[in-house]
């Protein structure tokens, strides 16, 4: 049953008053019950391109925080890929003192409002988490990324005057910054913090990453990330746009020509994959990375403003089982598309997705065809995507990742008529940096090899996100940019 | 940066445009394109041939065919405003050495891109023909620019008002039967002008470059859509291309990929213009 925000924040008011005037002891602590986040109204969700979470009220942050014991060996903390002191913000957020837990968690996260929306929390943080061992439910662990995203957001809403982080005094240090996602964003303000001249090259028209053209604005508001693009210039950071590094310049020129003294590369994991099955180029095929450019950063879904145009679907196929694929899903749905089925080869347990959009996109109605894979893709006369050849799978063996492997069934095969399928298979690393800048060290993936603290095989030139991890996560990437960072730093000081 | 420094029609929906870019005029090279989008809110990003380039001003040349929404826009624009946004240099350059004797064919606006590659080849010492055709002799551009390089210029109008009364393929033909073989052919126009160009020189084996106008969002290979068929590889045109080895493209497919958004693009009352149509091949 769908609660609606009034009914769940009046039962947490109603709660709260049992608990404000006192503290719980631990086992009290155990019986808080897990707050649900409130969520707009799946009906209504499937036509609109607003924010389904709609975030804790002030009361649930607090009840929640107050699940928290506590615990001495904190094992939330190792999960958290920037070790956020998790139960030091929660504790201040307990008391309701939001500030606080804000500048707790600002000491090793830069992104706050974005991770706490997108973070995998229930493999990460929240995974080992001790409330959750002793209920003997993972489902019941502290909901750290969200009461981590309702400070980010009372903070932003509290103050209109947004406090420009203090800049230490300028050490005369030039850095060229390449992309713009979340390992270069993390890297620019850290140096600049640091009292280093800054500079940002990306080669869209708007900074921000996959934050901007992937992640849709149902998931993350684009003025959020906005937001944080206003920080960075406000605190003296440039920002190019319309710069491809390795066309409109080389890497190697800011080095020897522009007078940088280091270069951090966050080029991200561009590069889409495909399948390589028959029928991959008709028309009606298309890329996740297409798809949700089209949809985010060309905002093609305002068919009056949008110069854009996006494909109409009437049925849809996507291929994969990851956020990428849910995305995707969730936004054909949204343009228009009577019916969406994500095509995965696994089952729902395997499915890489956070727990949270997989849900989300059942509720609104799309279709989870798992173990079942696409074999080819059939057109019509014209061209154009008329239907998907199926195969089914079972489950296997765990494989060398620990996964369950997936078996085809031989004599499984079926149609499925579809007019639309999306590739949603995963990113490779994108080879133009790579093409243009050979001295640069990579894997037989193309990601780009670096020691333990970001440095490239190329002088003064540094890496990290995803175009060292391949396609993996916003907050192992904003880690990857801080480590660099001060790797930078610490050689720039020693220069 | 991007200021139009200079505009010029140069037939009913032709334009060129010069416009500020110091930092695209250095690095460019024949061959290569550029990503424009007028406005960053809803604007389209839309590639084009950088026409010619200037390091001493720090300009690049673009010249366009007015057919839909983003090109229409950007011919309202005037010497003094601003283009929005500009990427660029983008692809692959043109390869470019001395093959002896080098055949350029360029039909309607894709004379245009043909210009900075029938310059390289010429300054590479190559002896160099240029067929340029329309529909009509008033679609014609850069006609004299393109006389001033060749070695032998001809002129192919679907209605005889200038030139021959032919095809491209026609004289194409003739030069590959001919006692002056084309050593190399460099075929660009609309894509099925391309698709008979390769055929045409196919049994001579005449190496055939084309350059590919799909359908592009980012044109840094992040999103597949420009993706076409090169003997039987998918690649993207964007950052693999966009010249491609003609007598291996999947033209039939490029053409079919080129329509995904026909409905939406027809409401916007397109027509095109120098008659070449995309569809049935007729007319080139
Ligand atoms: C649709 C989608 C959904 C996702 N959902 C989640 C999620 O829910 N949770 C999560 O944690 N992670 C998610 N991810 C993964 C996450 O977004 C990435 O791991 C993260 O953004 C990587 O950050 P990055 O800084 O390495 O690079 P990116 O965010 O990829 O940014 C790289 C930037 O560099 C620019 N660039 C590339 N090459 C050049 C060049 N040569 N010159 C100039 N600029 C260049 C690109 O245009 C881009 O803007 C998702 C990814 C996608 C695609
Ligand atoms: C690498 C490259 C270089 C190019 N160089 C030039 C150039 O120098 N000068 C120039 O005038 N054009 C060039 N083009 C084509 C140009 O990008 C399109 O004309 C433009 O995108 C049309 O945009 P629009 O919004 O004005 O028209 P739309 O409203 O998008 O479309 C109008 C009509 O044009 C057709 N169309 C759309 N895109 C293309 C395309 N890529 N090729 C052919 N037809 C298309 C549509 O099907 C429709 O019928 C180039 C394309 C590529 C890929
Ligand atoms: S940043 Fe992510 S992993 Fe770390 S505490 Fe916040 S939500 Fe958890
Ligand atoms: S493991 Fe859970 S209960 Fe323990 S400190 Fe972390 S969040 Fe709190
Ligand atoms: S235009 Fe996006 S990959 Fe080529």
């Amino acid at each position: 049953m769908h609660l609606n925000s009034q009914q769940i924040q009046q039962k947490a008011l109603e709660l709260w008053q049992l608990w404000k005037d006192r503290t719980p002891t631990p086992k009290e602590r155990l019986t808080i019950p897990v707050q649900e986040m409130p969520n707009r109204n799946p009906l209504e969700r499937r036509t609109s391109m607003e924010e389904v979470a709609l975030g804790y009220s002030s009361e649930q942050a607090q009840l929640e925080a107050n699940r928290c014991l506590n615990c001495k060996n904190a094992p939330c903390v190792e999960g958290c890929p920037v070790h956020i002191d998790i139960p030091g913000f929660l504790v201040k957020a307990a008391r309701g003192d939001f500030r606080g837990a804000l500048g707790v968690i600002q000491e090793s996260s830069l992104l706050p409002a974005i991770c706490g929306r997108v973070c995998p929390q229930e493999i990460q943080c929240q995974a080992p988490c001790t409330v959750a061992k002793s209920l003997k439910d993972p489902s019941k662990a502290v909901s750290i990324g969200r009461v981590e995203r309702f400070v980010a957001d009372w903070a932003r809403e509290k103050t209109s005057d947004t406090q420009v982080p203090v800049c230490a005094p300028p050490t005369g240090k030039k850095i060229a910054i390449v992309g713009s996602g979340p390992a270069s964003v993390s890297a620019a303000a850290d140096l600049r913090r640091l009292g280093h001249a800054v500079t940002i090259f990306e080669a869209f028209h708007k900074p921000g990453g996959v934050l901007i053209y992937g992640i849709p604005e149902f998931r993350l508001p684009k003025a959020i990330v906005d937001q944080e693009m206003t920080n960075l210039k406000n605190m003296g950071v440039e920002i190019q746009t319309n710069f491809l590094v390795g066309r409109t310049r080389k890497l190697k020129d800011f080095l020897e020509k522009d007078g940088f003294d280091a270069v951090f590369v966050g080029t991200g994991a561009g590069l889409p994959k495909f399948m390589h099955i028959e029928g991959e180029n008709l028309v009606g095929v298309f890329s996740a990375n297409e798809y949700l450019t089209r949809c985010n950063l060309m905002k093609a879904y305002d068919h009056d403003r949008s110069a854009t145009p996006i494909y109409r679907s009437r049925k849809v196929a996507v291929l994969g089982g990851g956020n990428v694929a849910m995305d995707a899903a969730r936004s054909a749905q949204r343009l228009g598309a009577e019916e969406v089925s994500i095509v995965y080869r696994r089952s729902e347990a395997e499915m890489p997705a956070r727990r949270e959009e997989v849900e989300h996109a059942k509720e609104e109605g799309v279709h989870l065809l798992t173990l079942c894979n696409a074999q080819k893709i059939l057109g019509d006369e014209k061209g154009r995507v008329r239907a998907i050849e199926t195969l089914n799978y079972q489950l296997g063996e765990p494989d060398a990742s620990g996964r369950r492997s997936s078996v085809p069934i031989p004599g499984s095969e079926a149609l499925l008529e579809v007019d639309t399928v999306i590739v949603a298979i995963g990113n490779d690393s994108n080879p133009l940096l790579r093409q243009t800048t050979p001295e640069l060290a990579v894997n037989k993936n193309g990601n780009f090899i670096v020691d333990a603290e970001g440095r490239t095989s190329l002088e003064r030139v540094w890496a990290g996100g995803d175009i060292v991890l391949g396609a993996a996560t916003v907050i192992l990437a904003m880690g990857q940019g801080r480590t660099a960072a001060a790797a930078i730093h610490r050689f720039l000081s020693a220069s | 940066m991007n200021q139009i420094l200079e505009k010029r029609r140069l037939s009913s929906d032709v334009y060129l445009m010069r416009f500020s870019a110091p930092l695209i005029a250095e690095a460019r090279q024949a061959g290569q394109f550029i990503i424009v989008q007028i406005d960053s809110h809803f604007g389209e990003r839309i590639p084009l041939t950088i026409a010619d380039g200037d390091t001493e001003t720090g300009s690049v040349t673009i010249i366009f065919q007015a057919v839909g929404a983003t090109t229409r826009r950007l011919a309202a624009k005037n010497v003094g405003d601003f283009l929005e946004n500009v990427l660029g240099p983008l692809g692959q350059p043109t390869h470019i050495e001395k093959f002896g004797h080098a055949v350029c064919v360029g039909g309607g606006i894709g004379v245009a891109p043909l210009h900075p590659i029938a310059q390289a080849l010429k300054k590479a010492g190559n002896k160099l023909t240029i067929i340029a055709g329309a529909r009509t002799r008033d679609l014609l551009i850069l006609e004299n620019e393109m006389r001033h390089l060749a070695d032998e210029f001809l002129i192919c109008t679907d209605d005889g008002s200038a030139g021959r009364k032919a095809l491209v393929t026609q004289p194409l033909k003739e030069l590959c039967e001919g006692p002056s073989k084309p050593d190399l052919v460099v075929a660009i126009g609309p894509p099925i002008m391309m698709k008979f160009c390769s055929q045409t020189t196919l049994p001579y084996g005449v190496k055939t470059m084309v350059s590919l106008n799909t359908i592009m969002v980012d044109g840094t290979g992040m999103c597949g859509g420009c993706r076409v068929n090169i003997g039987g590889k998918t690649r993207f045109v964007c950052v693999d291309g966009p010249e491609f080895d003609g007598h291996q493209v999947d033209f039939d497919n490029m053409m079919l990929r080129l329509q995904s958004y026909k409905e939406r693009e027809e409401t916007d009352k397109h027509k095109c213009q120098i008659g070449l149509d995309v569809t049935t091949g007729q007319g080139v």
